[in-house]
């Protein structure tokens, strides 16, 4: 966990002061709704539905125990009593009001936490691997580069009106766990032969209306020149992205415009003159920065824990769950665990203020008081002690927070969609809850195998619909929820974006649209491992398309 | 009357916006013409010794100016919209690669809450738009009183925390890298 040092704290305690003064000129009359909106997205202030919705950063995803309990406080006190995580590693309360969001501001810069940049055209949060620090098959640990990002992007001057919202993200594994493939940049830690850290950096990916695989515009960027190289990407994006329509204003445009080879020969040409300038990092700022992350203070534990492996042939719920949601740990005898927050019911990635309590507790007890928000809503112990897995089960099991469909269908990834948000066309999270009855059962989806299954509400593709094997995309039809569905999207190192098997479906439909999809992968898969996405690829859509939609014609 | 800031002092002056390909004003007084004016006209502009000023729209690259900038008395830059952000980066490039040293003002649509951002990106004068509030953009400017960044106002903070500026180091202190709190107030 980073910790804020006194500079550190004073940017977000005059951050609150500054908005308190903005929120106060606007509801006097003082500041007008246009002047107002941009000043309170950067604050991740939005108006929605039923109420504002303010996002609070959760930077690259970490979160202390004391900071998960201010949060329940938050949302007891000022909200309906629950926060919803979201697919960028952040939690969003639906229900604040906008007099009392300067309030939240404070209690949140209490524990060192804020909402800066959470929306807007600016650099938004930085989102990293949930596992980054304890991956076996990381190569470098991306949390000091997202934290030098994180102050870097923080109120950065120039960036503060680019064309569009700006999205980075940082992995630092042989597997990507952060979708660096689909964002505005990936910034991808490696080493070279030498052993020197560095950055693959990618450019161009992203979802939403025009959804695109990102393009790597350099293979190795020395760690020194990290921040001016991003300086140098945001500039040219900034002079010469399309402002004339929003939606051709993300910089995947200009890429596509300038073509990646013409892209990053114009990064390059800026960034020669800011190379080894004043933003250069020296290796000092890099140690500084380090040296104020906390780390576990693990114990010598043996690599495998006996008893742990004996309860697993023991106890069958529990051998499931772990199979599942236990994941492995670079320091012998700890594991990860991901605490799923997808049980059939509740609205994907939805915690209560006792739940939020609840897992503090159970953080500070079993996991160094700390946790980390995936991308797929997700919640990760990132650091437990293998001897401790059973009893973390038997807490987690009564919160309902064990449910072990990671990766698996009942996973789904859901936008809050035509419930809450302003921007859907249609509903998801009814959606979702329809699917999830509809394969309630946990030995089917076992059976079914690995599935990512994304639902979004609109273009905005929150949900990453794109990059589902199976997604879902409400669609307004003449004034009616529509849907439309894509297969083949996946995520991870060999990202692609789901192609659009045909029609959409009402939503009624959507159940047994997925039913069929899923009847014709089993007929078709070789053996239990290929997995659905697996298929798509190897057979084409057609044979998926006539499962669908033969009876309806 | 035009509301305007500096960092130093508050001061009203007498530019006047000539329009594209516009005759210029009687006598000598000051003009601030288009960038395409100053590169067609510059002989008759600069003809007995009449402050020029060139205004740059946000499209407009800033380092056509780079040969002509000794000729000139002061670069403006226009914010048709305060959510338009061009302009902050032409503003760093005229200061930070071209080295513009001169007055570099914000014209347009310039708002308080946007003047910390144009000050750390070099603007100088800000030119509000009719309705701010002077003194309330003044004192915006430092609402913020850090930047992690660099700018064209200073260097990233990274180099302060490192090198307490004005505090001579005491020979036993140790190494900033190895005691996280010893940072410097700014």
């Amino acid at each position: 966990m980073y910790l804020y040092d006194e500079i550190d704290q004073r940017f977000v305690d005059e951050r609150v002061r500054q908005f308190r003064d903005q929120t106060r000129r606007f509801l006097d009359g003082r500041l007008g709704e246009d002047e107002f909106r941009p000043l309170r997205l950067q604050n991740g202030l939005y108006v929605q539905k039923h109420a504002p919705m303010l996002r609070v950063a959760i930077p690259y995803g970490m979160l202390s125990s004391r900071q998960l309990r201010k949060l329940a406080q938050i949302a007891r006190e000022f909200d309906r009593g629950y926060g919803h995580f979201t697919t960028r590693q952040n939690i969003q309360f639906n229900w604040p009001s906008l007099a009392d969001v300067p309030d939240i501001l404070a209690e949140l810069a209490g524990v060192q936490m804020h909402a800066i940049q959470t929306s807007g055209n600016c650099v938004r949060n930085v989102t990293s691997d949930p596992f980054a620090g304890v991956a076996p098959d990381e190569v470098v640990d991306p949390l000091v580069w997202s934290e030098l990002i994180r102050q870097w992007s923080t109120f950065h001057p120039e960036f503060a009106f680019l064309p569009r919202k700006f999205k980075i993200a940082v992995s630092g594994s042989d597997q990507d766990r952060a979708a660096t493939l689909v964002h505005d940049i990936g910034v991808l830690a490696v080493r070279d032969v030498d052993g020197e850290t560095g950055f693959r950096i990618l450019v161009g990916g992203g979802l939403g209306r025009t959804p695109m695989v990102g393009h790597v515009i350099r293979e190795f960027l020395p760690w020194r020149h990290l921040l001016t190289y991003l300086d140098a990407i945001l500039r040219v994006y900034n002079r010469f992205g399309r402002r004339d329509n929003k939606y051709k204003a993300r910089i995947k445009i200009l890429v596509k415009e300038r073509t990646p080879a013409g892209f990053a020969r114009a990064v390059e040409d800026e960034w020669a003159h800011l190379a080894d300038g004043a933003g250069t990092l020296p290796r000092e700022e890099v140690a500084r920065v380090a040296a104020r992350f906390t780390r576990p203070a693990y114990l010598r534990l043996a690599v495998r824990d006996d008893a742990f492996e004996q309860r697993r042939l023991s106890v069958k719920a529990f051998d499931r769950w772990a199979g599942r949601c236990v994941h492995a740990h670079k320091v012998p005898g700890y594991a990860a665990v991901t605490l799923t927050l997808k049980k059939t019911g509740v609205p994907p990635g939805d915690v209560t203020a006792d739940q939020m309590d609840a897992i503090s507790a159970l953080a500070d007890r079993f996991a160094f008081g700390e946790l980390r928000v995936t991308h797929e809503q997700n919640l990760v112990f990132a650091d437990v002690a293998q001897r401790d897995l059973f009893e973390l089960w038997n807490n987690l099991v009564p919160l309902g927070l064990a449910t072990p469909n990671l990766g698996l269908l009942g996973n789904v990834i859901c936008c809050p969609g035509g419930d809450f948000c302003a921007l859907a066309n249609a509903v998801s999270i009814p959606v979702a809850a329809a699917i999830q009855q509809r394969f309630d059962d946990l030995d089917y989806q076992h059976d079914i195998g690995e599935l990512d299954l994304n639902i979004s509400g609109c273009i905005n593709a929150c949900g990453h619909h794109h990059v589902g094997h199976i997604g879902i995309l409400g669609v307004d039809k003449a004034g009616e929820e529509w849907y439309q569905v894509t297969i083949g999207g996946r995520q991870g190192n060999d990202a692609a974006i789901g192609r659009i098997i045909g029609p959409s479906f009402a939503r009624h439909e959507v159940p047994d649209v997925v039913a069929k999809l899923i009847g014709r992968y089993v007929e078709l898969r070789d053996d239990p491992a290929e997995r659905f996405v697996d298929v798509v690829h190897r057979v084409g859509l057609d044979a998926f398309r006539e499962a669908v939609y033969a009876l309806a014609d | 009357m035009r509301w305007l800031i500096d960092r130093d002092a508050n001061r009203d002056d007498s530019w006047l916006e000539r329009a594209a390909g516009a005759p210029l004003g009687p006598g000598l007084g000051p003009e601030l013409v288009t960038l395409a004016d100053w590169l067609a006209r510059r002989d008759e502009l600069r003809a007995g010794g009449r402050p020029v000023g060139v205004l740059l729209e946000p499209a407009d690259d800033p380092s056509a100016l780079a040969p002509h900038l000794s000729d000139l008395a002061l670069v403006a830059v226009r914010f048709p919209a305060f959510t338009d952000g061009r302009g902050y980066s032409t503003a760093r490039l005229l200061r930070e690669r071209l080295g513009w040293t001169g007055e570099l003002r914000a014209v347009g649509d310039v708002l308080r809450d946007q003047a910390a951002a144009l000050a750390r990106c070099g603007f100088d004068t800000l030119a509000l738009r009719a309705d701010q509030d002077l003194a309330a953009a003044q004192a915006a400017i430092d609402e913020i009183s850090e930047s992690y960044q660099a700018g064209a106002d200073r260097g990233p903070l990274f180099t302060r925390r490192l090198q307490p500026a004005a505090q001579p180091r005491a020979t036993a202190q140790p190494r900033a890298t190895a005691q996280p709190r010893a940072t410097a107030q700014p």
